[in-house]
């Protein structure tokens, strides 16, 4: 989880995940185009999205093909939103406790 | 196969057997995939039906094994009922499952998608919940919070 808000707490791996968002399964050259990045800066930030799980890569004859992969965003999601959701519910629970007067 | 529209990763601590019986046998897709089983003898040239646990009449996606290779590789057609004949309509799946380490690394490739189609917009919401509650229930036992129960079909 360490590695996937590092590679989020950066202006250019955002960038680069939205351009994906965009437009899923790009090479690496689709992905440079109007960017103020070179290439080879282009490429140390997908390295580090690929090691936090958040892009990608599938090899497509010659070309590699980077992905984004929100997988690893829904579990962080999960992990408070389940937290808020168990709150409420124990709130429920002792509110029906409460109201029905009952030990359970 | 053409170029896939989507990709998911997701890296369990499990096994690919652990893996392959989550996705192919209903007692425990129905914990983590909005109570529904996936019904197949899964051998290729079967069809298979994501159908609701307890009323196995609403079926929601129907398609064809075109793979099988437990516990490794399963390849799947995947369309709504009411678009299995139309060809634009179905689209695939590629479930990869390797071994990582001690983990599993599963890959699912979602690929042939009608553009800017309902389907395209159910599954890209859909994937990254159930593969992360599948992850979460074979890891810690219990599935997400939400995800047991079935949720509203998608728009047609």
């Amino acid at each position: 989880m360490d590695a996937v808000f590092k590679a989020l707490a950066d202006a250019s791996r955002r960038q680069l995940l939205d351009r994906l968002h965009a437009e899923n399964g790009q090479a690496l050259g689709e992905l440079c185009k109007g960017l103020e990045m070179t290439r080879q800066a282009v490429t140390k930030h997908l390295t580090i999205l690929e090691g936090a799980n958040l892009v990608v890569a599938t090899r497509r004859g010659r070309e590699k093909l980077h992905y984004i992969n929100p997988v690893p965003i829904n579990e962080i999601a999960e992990r408070w939103i389940g937290k808020y959701e168990r709150h409420r519910l124990k709130a429920l629970s002792e509110l029906k406790r409460a109201l029905e007067g009952s030990d359970e | 196969m053409s170029k896939p529209n989507f990709v998911y990763v997701t890296y369990i601590d499990s096994t690919p057997e652990k893996v392959w019986q989550a996705l192919t046998d209903g007692a425990f897709t129905r914990r983590y995939w909005v109570n529904h089983r996936n019904a197949s003898d899964w051998k290729v040239g079967s069809s298979w039906r994501h159908e609701d646990f307890d009323d196995a009449s609403l079926v929601d996606i129907v398609g064809q094994v075109v793979e099988s290779s437990p516990p490794r590789r399963l390849v799947l057609t995947w369309s709504f009922p009411q678009d299995a004949e139309n060809p634009e309509r179905v689209s695939r799946v590629d479930f990869n499952i390797e071994a990582y380490g001690n983990a599993v690394r599963l890959t699912v490739a979602h690929s042939e998608l009608e553009p800017d189609s309902p389907m395209l917009h159910g599954i890209s919401r859909g994937w990254p919940l159930v593969l992360s509650s599948l992850k979460t229930m074979l890891e810690t036992g219990k599935p997400l919070p939400g995800t047991s129960q079935r949720m509203m079909r998608p728009p047609e």
